[in-house]
């Protein structure tokens, strides 16, 4: 232990701790525009600089370690006015649009202006002119509006094991750019919007949808179709006013109902689906010596990864499409013929928790029902939120509506998708249920629970062990990639999500990375499986007869003319 | 071409890590003049880095080019005793004749533009350097007469060669 005096206060503190911990653990709130709890400091920004007694300069804190004795102020005039004055630094180049700014009001420097008071142009410096990079179908960087923290850069490095972005060139021409200066679309990027998710100010956004979605909804031509994917409900919540984790399912279908949306469908309806599909291919790989381990294929961040970084291990990605396109293929091919309505009058618009979705539903395997996509337009968590206000609706003043049949039920399986682990309880269910006949007296699985980067656990299912393992953000699906092909992990089935936690912590949710926050979303998952009435995705009643109906089986021909697909090498210079 | 420079440079160090990556680069610049796309790609492939990672390293450093040289490759001197008699003018001067900014190579290739720190012949001030020979005391109307000069030059041994 070691003793230090912050404040006049005298203060315990283990070794190695960084000043800025344990400062922020005697409650006492300090800024920073470039630290993140779970990357390596880099002290970029300098707001949390303090005063260190005996130091002649003012010491950043959150890359420094405390030591014995130290004598600390956080909040001297002297350290105040440094503060301000780098607020006004980092503003001197910045644009000033605040108004037209996609993250007016949720911009950590405006934030940070204001608490300072800044309310004058004290710096004029030269103002940057590079060109936005509007290349990619998920994501938008303006370098313009960058102040070089460098979250991203550490994000897509450290947590993605990407690298698509770094810094380029140096001192004041330094840019965060891609390999020379191409773009992201011809880059490595995985569209995760992670870097969007840490971004302090609008350098990084989402491609933004809604005046297409508006379009369509606009024109009487139009048959408009909504589906919202399972973690939608618990985090849509926060955009509205409510707590953390509040799940506003119901209002969500009444309010999209509002917006003039003419059927409402929930993506967890093709969760279950995905469920029947992926764990009959999993049973058949077991019983007929398939390729294992079977990795699941629903995170589209995670499958342009294994095609660019992983291209021998693609025959082990499960054949299934995620949900959003599995919906997307139902609605533009047997919905829309039962309806006799011309798939081309249909648009079809999916709520999702991601940007790599606006890059999946672009994907030319993706169009199974003619040439047209089979999913016109993908909005995140974030901009139906920005399309309820500007339409005047209020969620929280309606009263909850149920989702659209035929594709609006669905098992608690299918909800608990949204968080990381999700899948492979679901599967895990299922599987069970297929291979004895009977279903798990109880069906949790708590080990594969929990916002870990890596869960593992086996199972026994009917006298045979089947080894499973869960990981979120994909350096720790790197990690385990490397230990199966060395050999020194022997699993069966993988379950992957690209966004740490899943798609609770997903890279179009509500801008926020605070563990706690992500923890609270999965519960909520959670708490609507303790509760739900069908907890089994074989079970879900609607799944049961468009199988009758339609697909017949698991796997049958028609299931894998719309359910499935086939993913090949990407050679993205990376 | 460059994707044998860097095998034959990375051959002779198997086991390079990545706290070589300055030293290769050097390296494969002074062999093939400048540093090419496919160089630092197929570098960042041996080495077990991103290729963003090595351009990004690359463009940090003046030193590095990313074209390759013209048959006058110009070395502007923008060091302190350079600036304090008139290099800025110099260099903008070279930018405005060859059309060009510092660091590219003009299309007919007869041309290139660097700026470098201090080339140490600070009593020779303002100094440019044109393919290793130096230039001194100069001015924007010294500039135009010296690549007049240079341009005729090239144009007779062109005439020359067609005779």
């Amino acid at each position: 232990m070691i003793s230090l005096e912050i404040n006049g206060k005298a203060v315990s503190a283990q070794e190695n701790e960084t000043l800025l911990k344990v400062i922020r653990d005697q409650g006492i709130r300090i800024p920073t525009l470039c630290h993140m709890e779970e990357l390596t400091p880099s002290g970029a920004c300098r707001l949390c600089v303090v005063e260190v007694d005996g130091q002649r300069g003012l010491t950043p804190s959150c890359a420094y370690p405390v030591a014995d004795g130290m004598k600390v102020r956080t909040h001297s005039p002297r350290v105040l006015r440094a503060r301000r004055t780098i607020v006004e630094l980092l503003l001197s180049n910045h644009p000033d649009d605040c108004l037209y700014c996609v993250r007016n009001n949720q911009c950590d420097l405006q934030n940070l202006a204001s608490e300072f008071n800044v309310t004058d142009r004290r710096f004029t410096g030269k103002k940057k002119t590079g060109p936005m990079d509007v290349s990619s179908p998920s994501l938008i960087r303006d370098p313009a509006k960058c102040i070089l923290c460098g979250r991203c850069v550490r994000v897509c490095e450290e947590i993605q094991q990407v690298s698509a972005i770094d810094f380029i060139g140096r001192g004041g021409s330094t840019t965060v750019g891609t390999l020379f200066d191409g773009g992201l679309n011809t880059s490595t990027c995985i569209n995760c919007g992670q870097c969007v998710m840490v971004c302090p100010t609008a350098a990084l956004s989402e491609q933004d949808s809604i005046k297409d979605v508006e379009a369509a909804l606009d024109d009487p031509e139009r048959i408009v179709i909504v589906q919202h994917a399972p973690s939608v409900s618990v985090t849509l919540g926060e955009s509205l006013g409510l707590k953390t984790g509040a799940d506003c399912d119901g209002i969500m279908t009444a309010a999209l109902r509002r917006l003039g949306f003419d059927w409402v469908f929930d993506t967890g309806f093709t969760a279950d689906l995905t469920i029947m599909e992926e764990a009959s291919e999993l049973a058949q790989r077991i019983s007929d010596g398939g390729v294992l381990p079977m990795m699941t294929s629903c995170s589209p961040g995670w499958i342009k990864y294994v095609e660019q970084f992983y291209p021998d291990m693609l025959p082990n990605l499960s054949s299934c499409k995620s949900p959003q396109q599995m919906m997307g293929a139902l609605i533009k091919g047997w919905f829309a013929g039962r309806e006799s309505i011309d798939p081309a009058r249909l648009y079809s618009v999916s709520i999702m928790p991601c940007t790599a979705k606006k890059f999946e539903a672009q994907r030319p395997e993706m169009a199974q029902s003619g040439s047209q996509a089979d999913i016109d337009a993908v909005l995140t968590t974030r901009e139906l939120a920005r399309l309820l206000r500007r339409r005047g609706i209020e969620p929280r003043t309606l009263s909850p509506e149920a989702a659209d049949s035929p594709f609006g039920e669905r098992a608690t399986a299918g909800k608990i998708f949204g968080a990381s682990g999700g899948v492979m309880e679901a599967a895990l269910r299922t599987a069970h249920y297929l291979l004895t006949g009977t279903d798990l007296e109880d069906p949790r699985f708590l080990a594969l629970r929990g916002p870990q980067g890596l869960k593992e656990a086996a199972v026994n299912i009917g006298g045979l062990t089947v080894n499973v393992a869960v990981v979120s953000g994909l350096a720790n699906a790197a990690r385990l990639l490397t230990d199966v092909r060395a050999g020194k992990k022997s699993v069966h089935f993988i379950e992957v999500m690209t966004c740490p936690g899943g798609c609770v912590g997903g890279g179009g949710q509500p801008l926020d990375t605070d563990p706690a926050r992500i923890k609270a979303r999965m519960q909520a998952l959670y708490a609507i499986d303790r509760n739900g009435p069908v907890r089994q995705s074989h079970a879900n009643p609607s799944v049961q007869r468009l199988y009758r109906e339609y697909l017949g089986a698991p796997l049958s021909e028609r299931s894998h003319h719309q359910l499935h697909t086939k993913y090949q090498t990407r050679d993205v210079d990376g | 071409m460059a994707l044998n420079t860097v095998s034959d440079v990375l051959d002779r160090v198997p086991h390079a890590k990545r706290d070589a990556l300055i030293p290769l680069l050097q390296e494969i610049q002074e062999r093939d003049g400048f540093l090419s796309q496919s160089a630092m790609k197929a570098l960042a492939a041996r080495l077990g880095l991103p290729a963003v990672k090595v351009y990004g390293v690359a463009t940090f450093y003046n030193q590095f080019r990313f074209h390759s040289v013209g048959r006058n490759h110009i070395q502007v001197c923008r060091g302190t005793a350079c600036h304090v008699k008139g290099s800025a003018a110099v260099l903008e001067a070279l930018q405005f004749e060859l059309g060009i900014e510092a660091g590219a190579t003009t299309r007919d290739g007869l041309f290139s533009l660097e700026v470098v720190s201090c080339i140490g012949a600070c009593g020779l001030a303002p100094v440019i350097s044109i393919n290793g020979e130096f230039h001194a005391a100069l001015t924007p109307e010294k500039v135009r007469a010296l690549l007049n000069d240079l341009r005729k030059a090239a144009k007779g041994a062109h005439d020359e060669q067609l005779a």
